[in-house]
């Protein structure tokens, strides 16, 4: 069991990542990529780097200097959290258990921008199968995915429904899909009555559903987070001063709780959500 | 406490309120739904002789949830004059509920 495991290895993670382990808290760091600090980027206005350092190795470092001070850091995907009377988190790999979950993978960079997603939000297309699911025993249902995180949701459907259509949405499918129909078209709108979602058009058929859930590339802090009930507002996790969502245990910092989206800013909630994870840990 | 409404009660106590009222559709099996639970609370107790709070639970009343096209819970609507003015679905702060409601 970690005190606290860490989802996500930018400034935000590693900080508060190095600030618990120097108080010897047990903490895992679990990061896939390095998000918005991509190689093209160049961060110029950050304290001591003279002539700016690329968001590459920038993470590179904070990874090195988490790994020196006896950190484990992972790179692998994850795909849910959930929480009883302890957290688990699960990876396209492993599960893990933690006292404590922070969460700091930035901002969310997967939407899908098609005719209807918006109108249908909540009126037959949804995010969540274990929230939701319920309504949709026996029915035919669309999910859409094409990754790991795809077939987490599909596991979870499979109690519901064998009529189960999988659209990849023009992406190439990253994993074994077996006993169910796979479309590979690009999506181009979903249907409805004007109240409720009916189906799927891609760029070669029409497809008739009754529900549609959506699983697509990576799942971020929020996407995490709704399913366990934080509270959130617009694409940012609702923290309080201490960085602690409303769910006991779970912080969240960096750019997923909105602000400037700056290194130095995210860092600074980093180290703050650390403090307060000590506090709570000493309970 | 906000007030439990099932299929005999929803007409008297929600359609024919005089002032709003935030109808919370939950599950007991619904995470999200244990969440919003006690905010919605708090709100019903806040808002008490402005407007009213209640819970309907999907599970017990299969056909109000389908009347209302429930498809994803948490869900609130908020009724004014018997019809629907308002509606949220997850989970939302209360001064987001309040809003909601205009009180």
């Amino acid at each position: 069991m970690y005190d606290t495991i860490i989802i996500g290895k930018g400034p935000a993670g590693i900080s508060a990542a190095i600030y618990l382990k120097r108080s010897n808290k047990h903490v895992l760091v679990i990061g896939k990529d390095n998000g918005s600090l991509y190689d093209g980027v160049m961060i110029d206005n950050y304290y001591g780097f003279p002539g700016g350092i690329t968001g590459t190795e920038l993470i590179e470092r904070g990874v090195k200097q988490a790994t020196e001070f006896g950190i484990e850091v992972l790179k692998e995907e994850v795909i849910a959290i959930d929480k009883l009377d302890h957290f688990t988190v699960t990876t396209n790999k492993n599960t893990y258990n933690a006292k404590t979950v922070l969460l700091a993978t930035g901002k969310p960079r997967t939407t899908l921008r098609i005719k209807g997603f918006q109108q249908y939000k909540g009126k037959g297309i949804s995010f969540c199968v274990t929230c939701d699911g319920f309504f949709f025993r026996g029915k035919r249902l669309a999910l859409i995915g094409f990754n790991d995180f795809m077939l987490h949701e599909l596991k979870d459907m499979e109690f519901l429904t064998d009529k189960i259509t999988v659209f990849t949405n023009g992406n190439p499918l990253t994993v074994p899909v077996e006993g169910y129909p796979v479309i590979e078209d690009k999506i181009t709108e979903i249907t409805g009555d004007g109240e409720i979602a009916k189906g799927i058009q891609t760029e070669n058929g029409h497809y008739e559903v009754d529900g549609i859930f959506i699983a697509l590339g990576s799942p971020g802090a929020v996407d995490f987070a709704t399913r366990i009930g934080a509270l959130v507002e617009g694409t940012n996790l609702v923290v309080n001063d201490d960085f602690q969502t409303n769910i006991e245990g779970l912080f969240a910092a960096g750019d997923t709780v909105g602000g400037v989206l700056q290194v130095a800013k995210a860092a600074a909630d980093g180290m703050h959500a650390a403090i307060a994870l000590k506090k709570l840990l000493k309970k | 406490m906000a007030i439990t409404i099932t299929k005999e009660n929803f007409k008297n106590v929600v359609l024919d309120s005089k002032e709003p009222v935030l109808v919370d559709f939950w599950a007991a099996w619904c995470r999200p739904c244990q969440m919003l639970g006690p905010i919605v609370d708090s709100l019903s107790t806040e808002v008490e002789g402005l407007a009213k709070v209640v819970k309907i639970n999907v599970d017990e009343q299969p056909e109000l949830a389908n009347e209302f096209r429930i498809m994803s819970i948490p869900t609130v609507l908020v009724f004014k004059n018997g019809k629907v003015a308002n509606q949220a679905i997850g989970v939302r702060s209360k001064d987001e509920l309040r809003k909601l409601l205009g009180v």
